[in-house]
Parts: structure tokens; C-alpha cells; sequence
């Protein structure tokens, strides 16, 4: 898959779930690129480096988002709390 | 102190060492500041510390929020954000993230290193570290945001060190003390943690895992870094030829010329060394017999728990032909309980550039983990899942009656077909012709 196209379908599946949620595992990213873990990590990493999508963890857990959705530092307790 | 604590300072009144003593040592270090550090966080970042805490103990509940997005360019491990939700009451600690540093390999380093790492740490930090706990890494516990570039690129620029792996990420591979200073390690650990350790960078960076997944290399089964507990991936050194016998000097702990143990329980008088009751009675495989003077192993029974080498390290040693045996799925209580890791590869050879533990174990592993496992499932949980014969067929090892604890008692290893000849495929109509529906 073209990266320009992944891009696309990123933004606009992370878009439209964004009421629900902001943050979001691997594998969902995975899913929405229906593609296999290691090219859509390819994928998903160059969303990083280019400020489509951010890091968030929570020290034991790594999710995904688009840069500057949700609710940051200020409300961030809401995920289900879990051991490092 | 900044903060009443009266509870904490209960905790002090213990019978051990307390981290609460630790940490009023700190701060009353930073309000003294005698080396004249420029602190690039709040002087009083550890007088908050305990007074969030003593709070916490005091309303039964914790005032730090869950995670942030915090991190350095390019990694998205190795920084945990943490915030407090009372920042009005403790500024000091109102953003408070946590860092985590790749440890050398069998926790070798030089005080130099050491005092380096504290400098920079007391300097753009809090000044309290968690030194190789249950993780086996190093951790910097406490910054803010604007530090986090700058402390990353001090360590990489200037004291050739990494960050460590967090969230759900390779972890930073751990590793016993090995070949370095031990007798009984039968691989050099540290050379294959260090050589995992840089061709997953990508897997230890970049969190594209369902969850955390843990390396441990332990040299011989007396697994000091107890991977067989807490790793995804065990690693631990085994021979697979005889211990070898200097019955010479089997008699000589036999007359009590040479300290058992080493001399670890020489403190006490537990009585004349007494073979029998000591070593051979102790076998959990009763393969060791005395027969006149000599000892005799049954090698083929013994089980590798090294209890007869750690008794007598200069009369029994590890066998020659030496390699490592793999376990998989160990891990601590969250979902579906504690377990210990289950045998995967019985021996194999350990030798560079490893070739052989990468494409056959690790990354297939990985494949079947990254597509079948569920968020937040480790490897234990979806070989449970999905069956311990599943993880046999991705790596493609044969079952073998070594992976079994007793017989009948887990039967996960099924026939398919294909794997009979002739098959077993039949007519319903003939069978019905002689069995009743």
C-alpha cells in the first residue's frame, strides 16, 4: 500500500471514531490498513516521524492517536489503570 | 521537611531499610545543594514527592494520573508519563515522568558510569532512581517534559547509553552476570543479550506489540535473573553430556576439607557434611548413588537443578557440551494468573551471530503473536488460547515428551490427518452399517 493512501485511511478511520475514542492500539491501526503487522508498522512509523499520529502510553501499554485529538495530561486517568 | 508526613515516618520505625529515609535524604540533599547543582527542575521536586504520598496514604488512594504522550523524537518507549492531580498543592511534582535506562548487560559498570548517570540525573531529574528492580533495568523516576530531549541526548552523546524499552514494546533484555565472573553459565549471556539487544532495536522502540514481551538470559538453571518466571521468552543454559566427577575431591567434602557451598552457611554449626543426607537424598530424580567411595550420576535422569553443583562446586561441574533451553510464555499476575514459562526448545547450540534463536524462535514467535494476540494479551495467554501445539507448528518444533510435565496429564498434542498414513478418512454409510446412531 501506498503511504499516501494509508495516511488517508488513518486520518479519516481514526476521524470518524473520534467521539467514541482517541486512542488507539496497534492492532486497530492494523485493521484499518488491512494490511499485516510488520507493513503496517512500516506505515504506521512514518505516521510518527511525520506528526500524523502520536505515542500515548501508559507505561505498561502503547496506543496511537492523531496528534493533538483527545484528551491529554490535563484528563488522562480515564483508561483502565494497570501494572507497569 | 516541606510536609508533615506522619505515617510515612511510621514506616521508618521498621525493621528494614526504609525508601522513606531515602527520600528525606534526598531532599534535604537538594535544599543543601553543597556541590552547587543547577537544578533544571524544582529544588523541592522530592519534598513533594513524600508529601503526595503521605496524602495518598492518607485519603487511601493514589494522586498520580494514568500515562501521557510524552516521550523523545523517534522512540515510543523508554519515558512513562506521569502527572499529579493535585499540582496546586505539590508543583514540584506536578509533571513527574519516568525514564527508563537500557542497563549494561549483567549489570557491569564502573563507578565512573555510575556517577555520570547520577550527575545528569540530579542535575535535569529528581535525583531518585530505581536501580535494577523486578524490570532489571535502570529507572529515573521523576522529570519534566523540557528535560526529556535533553537528558536523551546527554546519554546518547556522552555516555554511549540507551533508553530502555516500555509499553508495549520488547522490553530491555536482562541478563545474569555470566560467563564474566560464573562457573556454571553455559552460554555467554551477556553476548547474546547485547546482540538481541541491537538487532530488535526496532521491536524495542517502536511499540507495535499487543503488549510488553521480555527477553531473560540466564547461563545455567540456577536462573539468577528468574526468566523461567517473568520472561516471555526464557533462555536458560543447560549440557546435554555428563556433570563431571573429581571424586577426589568428592572425598574431600566428604571429610569436611572443603566448605559446602561454597562456605554460605558456614556461619552456624550445622554438623560434619553428610553426603547422603545433603546431595544424594536431596535429588529430585534420585539419579545419584554412592557406590564405595565414588559418586555415580545417572546423567540421563537428572532434571538440571543444579542443587549438587551449588553443594559442591569444586567436585561436580557442568557438562562440556553446552547450548541453551528455551521456555515460552512466562509471566507476573494480571489477566488469567501467574505462570511459569513452558519448554519450548529442549537444547540447542548458542553461538553467533545466532542466527538459529532469531529465525527459528524469536521471529516466529513474533509473527503469530503480533496477528493473533489480542490487545493486552501476552504470549502465555494466547498459547493458552490457542493451544501450546499452535506454538509448536509456527515454530515448526516437534513435540517431544519433555514438553509434557507427566503423562495424560495435558493432552495438547493432537494427530491431524496428514500427518497419519493412509489418513483416516471413512464412509459415514459403511460405518453406520455396522454402529448404531
Amino acid at each position: 500500500m501506498e503511504y499516501e493512501e494509508a495516511k488517508q485511511k488513518i486520518v479519516e478511520g481514526l476521524q470518524k471514531k473520534q467521539k467514541v475514542k482517541s486512542k488507539f492500539y496497534f492492532n486497530d491501526l492494523a485493521k484499518i490498513l488491512d494490511e499485516k503487522p510488520r507493513v503496517a508498522k512500516k506505515l504506521i512509523n512514518q505516521m510518527i516521524t511525520d506528526g500524523v499520529l502520536e505515542y500515548w502510553s501508559s507505561g505498561s501499554t502503547s496506543m496511537y492517536g492523531l496528534k493533538g485529538a483527545g484528551k491529554q495530561a490535563g484528563a488522562e486517568h480515564e483508561e483502565a489503570s494497570d501494572k507497569e | 521537611m516541606k510536609h508533615e508526613t506522619p505515617l510515612l515516618d511510621q514506616l521508618e520505625t521498621g525493621p528494614w531499610p526504609s525508601f522513606v529515609s531515602d527520600l528525606k535524604q534526598e531532599a534535604e540533599k537538594r535544599a543543601k545543594n553543597e556541590e552547587g547543582t543547577e537544578f533544571q527542575i524544582p529544588v523541592d521536586v522530592v519534598d513533594d514527592l513524600i508529601g503526595v504520598l503521605e496524602l495518598s496514604y492518607k485519603h487511601g488512594c493514589t494522586h498520580w494520573k494514568h500515562g501521557g504522550i510524552v516521550g523523545v523524537f523517534g522512540y515510543g518507549g523508554g519515558v512513562i508519563g506521569r502527572y499529579c492531580d493535585q499540582p496546586e498543592m505539590f508543583p514540584g511534582v506536578a509533571h513527574f515522568h519516568t525514564l527508563r535506562v537500557n542497563q549494561p548487560a549483567g549489570h557491569f559498570y564502573t563507578t565512573k558510569y555510575l556517577r555520570e548517570l547520577c550527575d545528569l540525573w540530579d542535575f535535569r531529574g529528581s535525583g531518585v532512581t530505581n536501580m535494577h528492580g523486578s524490570t532489571g533495568d535502570i529507572i529515573f523516576i521523576g522529570t519534566t517534559t523540557k528535560q526529556l530531549e535533553e537528558i536523551f541526548y546527554e546519554m546518547t552523546h556522552k555516555l554511549d547509553q540507551d533508553l530502555g524499552g516500555s509499553g508495549s514494546n520488547l522490553r530491555t533484555p536482562s541478563d545474569c552476570i555470566g560467563q564474566a565472573r560464573c562457573e556454571f553459565a553455559c552460554y555467554d549471556t551477556q553476548d547474546l543479550c547485547y546482540e538481541l539487544t541491537q538487532e530488535y532495536q526496532d521491536e524495542l522502540h517502536r511499540p507495535a506489540f499487543p503488549y510488553k514481551f521480555k527477553f531473560k538470559f540466564d547461563g545455567c538453571p540456577n536462573c539468577c535473573v528468574a526468566s523461567i518466571a517473568r520472561a516471555d521468552l526464557s533462555f536458560i543454559g543447560t549440557w546435554r553430556d555428563d556433570i563431571k566427577i573429581d571424586q577426589e575431591v568428592v572425598q574431600a567434602y566428604m571429610g569436611g576439607e572443603i566448605a559446602p557451598n561454597g562456605g554460605a552457611h558456614k556461619d552456624r554449626d550445622w554438623g560434619p557434611f553428610d553426603i547422603q543426607k545433603e546431595v544424594i537424598d536431596r535429588c529430585p530424580t534420585k539419579c545419584m548413588w554412592m557406590d564405595g567411595k565414588e559418586l555415580k550420576i545417572d546423567n540421563k535422569e537428572c532434571t538440571r537443578c543444579m542443587h549438587c553443583i551449588n553443594v559442591m562446586p569444586r567436585a561436580l561441574r557442568i557438562g562440556n557440551d553446552r547450548g541453551v533451553t528455551i521456555l515460552a510464555g512466562a509471566k507476573a499476575p494480571i489477566l488469567d494468573g501467574a505462570q511459569m514459562g513452558s519448554l519450548l526448545v529442549p537444547f540447542m547450540k548458542v553461538e553467533p551471530p545466532y542466527d538459529e534463536i532469531k529465525e527459528k524462535v524469536i521471529e516466529p514467535i513474533w509473527d503469530w503473536w503480533m496477528e493473533e494476540g489480542k490487545n493486552r494479551e501476552r504470549l502465555g495467554e494466547l498459547m493458552k488460547r490457542q493451544g501450546f501445539q499452535k506454538l509448536l507448528e509456527v515454530t515448526g518444533f516437534d513435540p517431544d515428551p519433555r514438553m509434557i510435565q507427566e503423562p495424560r496429564s495435558n493432552p495438547y498434542v493432537f494427530w491431524k490427518e496428514e500427518e497419519v498414513p493412509g489418513g483416516w478418512s471413512r464412509d459415514i454409510n459403511e460405518f453406520r452399517k455396522q454402529h448404531q446412531r
